[in-house]
């Protein structure tokens, strides 16, 4: 069932994950804008989980790597704009890349600034970066900005899921929420777009 | 393209509009959210950035150095302990054994070029490392109390403390103002009155401030404070001119000794005011000796890149619910990323102090 030509829904492990991650990044974009910009008492709170969700959001992000490798994502619908399908292809190379790249900045730049890995929970990271307080400087600009453009990576995420969803109701988005047909069914080709002008260019 | 056909177009369906809408709106909403949450939408919102670029309006900016505190020499040195405050925390540094230690020595302000003697607050910031990595970062100064207890009041204070353009100083009504709403700065008041600015940094006490939570191999918590008492006596040997040469004098003899001393609360002592002292009946332990060795120039020793941060503690040390720590340990933040991004390069040297 790994045909990518025929699966409409993403695998159930993929589901999972897709939604899990979705949930802790949200709360760490949240959890590191509030963090950055206050002095009150939650500032040590946030600070800490700041750290141990990025532990787990890279270690979910290897595994859903790996899931992904095992049985690609269902296609998308064959009469989907090619800028569209190729936007689509970029967007999703590009959160990848910063979901794994930003823990990584932020690992890196603790290292260099010479503070101890001692992360929630007693788990103890090893330093990725020697102490260098001009590349710490380097790789706190870099987790910001890496930042910044995960949150508008995952603005036009949320955006195009919804089109997905309403406008086009394409079975899209369907594919990340539902269970796909039973294995050894037939399976009925994705439904057509929403009746209207024809998205053909 | 395709020719319009020539009838009126389909009329768009009510729950089409709203599908559209909340396609557009729902990222525009989130995206509100996210300030919200970085506090665009409360302009009245305290950040740290706010108190950091107050500190600089106040001092000048001075690139490169910390922004309060600005005049200061790195040390290096060790903690011998007695092995007297392991029952109460189960910190590995506190077992019997030396833990080895970075330092730093200022006066208060944020200008590095200030003369020694302009205002009484010396500091003694330190940063003790584990053998598994762990580190106790704190940062003391001379006086017992803190001016203010919230960071609200500091910023209040630092206000008050700006620079009038007309003259170059403080507008003495704006802090009389000051001191007027923020009785609880009396206690510090009265300290900077009294106390003529030292001509050693070997001869000062060093208090936490702030007030800390011990916790025991049991989970026990108790509240403390922790203070370093110097074992030079003043009377030793006349001062050299600046606190530096003094340091760099004294050493050049041998070792600087502190005792660390650690306080414990009684039920109902404040941990959360810093302005406030504890009964002198506390009991009080000596945990050890703070033991320095070496001085180093700021501008390129061990301390100059560390961010002593109040809230980098080792497991067996947390913080209590003073409002204080988490506003320093972000301000410091602030003032450590602005000062690492301006180059610790030989452009910010401290010429002037040099000594090797």
């Amino acid at each position: 069932m790994t045909d990518r030509s025929t699966h409409t829904h993403f695998s159930a492990p993929a589901r999972v994950l897709h939604w899990l991650v979705a949930a802790l990044v949200i709360a760490m974009l949240f959890i590191g804008m509030a963090m950055v910009s206050t002095v009150s008492a939650a500032r040590p709170w946030l600070l800490a989980s700041h750290k141990a969700i990025g532990v787990v959001i890279l270690g979910l992000v290897l595994v859903r790597l790996v899931v992904r490798w095992r049985r690609p994502p269902p296609p998308l619908p064959a009469d989907l704009p090619r800028w569209i399908r190729m936007a689509a292809a970029a967007s999703h190379i590009a959160l990848y890349a910063l979901m794994l790249t930003l823990p990584l900045a932020g690992w890196a730049m603790l290292s260099a600034a010479g503070d101890p890995l001692w992360i929630a929970g007693g788990m103890h990271l090893p330093p990725l970066w020697p102490v260098d307080a001009g590349d710490y400087a380097a790789l706190r600009h870099l987790h910001r900005w890496l930042a910044w453009l995960l949150a508008l990576a995952f603005l036009a995420h949320l955006g195009a899921a919804l089109w997905h969803a309403l406008i086009r109701r394409d079975g899209v988005f369907a594919g990340m929420v539902r269970r796909g047909p039973r294995s050894g069914a037939v399976i009925k080709a994705p439904p057509g777009p929403a009746p209207g002008p024809s998205q053909g260019d | 393209m395709q020719a319009e056909p020539d009838h009126p177009p389909p009329r768009v369906r009510a729950s089409t509009i709203l599908r559209r809408g909340v396609v557009g709106i729902v990222p525009l909403l989130v995206a509100a959210a996210f300030g919200y949450a970085g506090g665009w939408l409360d302009p009245a919102r305290l950040t740290p950035a706010v108190i950091v670029d107050d500190l600089q309006r106040n001092a000048g900016l001075q690139p490169g150095y910390r922004r309060n505190h600005a005049k200061g020499v790195c040390v290096v040195g060790h903690f011998d302990s007695t092995g007297a405050a392991a029952r109460h925390s189960r910190a590995a540094l506190f077992a019997p054994g030396r833990t080895p230690l970075v330092g730093r020595f200022a006066i208060g302000g944020g200008n590095p070029a200030a003369a020694d003697g302009a205002g009484p607050v010396r500091s003694l910031a330190l940063r003790l490392t584990q053998a598994d990595g762990q580190q106790w970062r704190t940062g003391m100064n001379n006086m017992p109390v803190f001016p203010v207890s919230t960071p609200t009041a500091f910023r209040a204070q630092l206000l008050a403390n700006r620079p009038d353009p007309a003259t170059g100083k403080p507008d003495p009504a704006k802090q009389a103002a000051f001191f007027a709403a923020h009785p609880e700065a009396a206690v510090f008041r009265a300290w900077a009155k009294s106390t003529a600015p030292s001509r050693s940094y070997a001869d000062q006490d060093y208090y936490g401030l702030n007030a800390f939570v011990f916790v025991d191999a049991n989970g026990r918590r108790q509240p403390v404070r922790w203070r370093v008492v110097a074992e030079a006596s003043p009377v030793d040997e006349p001062p050299e001119e600046t606190l530096e040469q003094d340091l760099v004098a004294r050493l050049r003899q041998g070792p600087l000794r502190w005792t660390l001393h650690v306080v414990f609360a009684a039920p109902g002592d404040p941990t959360a005011d810093a302005t406030r002292v504890w009964p002198a009946d506390r009991p009080d332990i000596v945990a050890g000796e703070i033991v320095l060795t070496r001085v180093e120039a700021q501008d390129h020793g061990a301390c100059r890149d560390l961010n002593f941060d109040p809230l980098v503690l080792p497991d067996g040390i947390q913080a209590s619910d003073d409002p204080l720590l988490p506003a320093r340990s972000a301000v410091y933040a602030v003032s450590h990323l602005r000062r690492t991004s301006e180059g610790t390069g030989a452009a910010q040297a401290d010429r002037s102090h040099g000594h090797d």
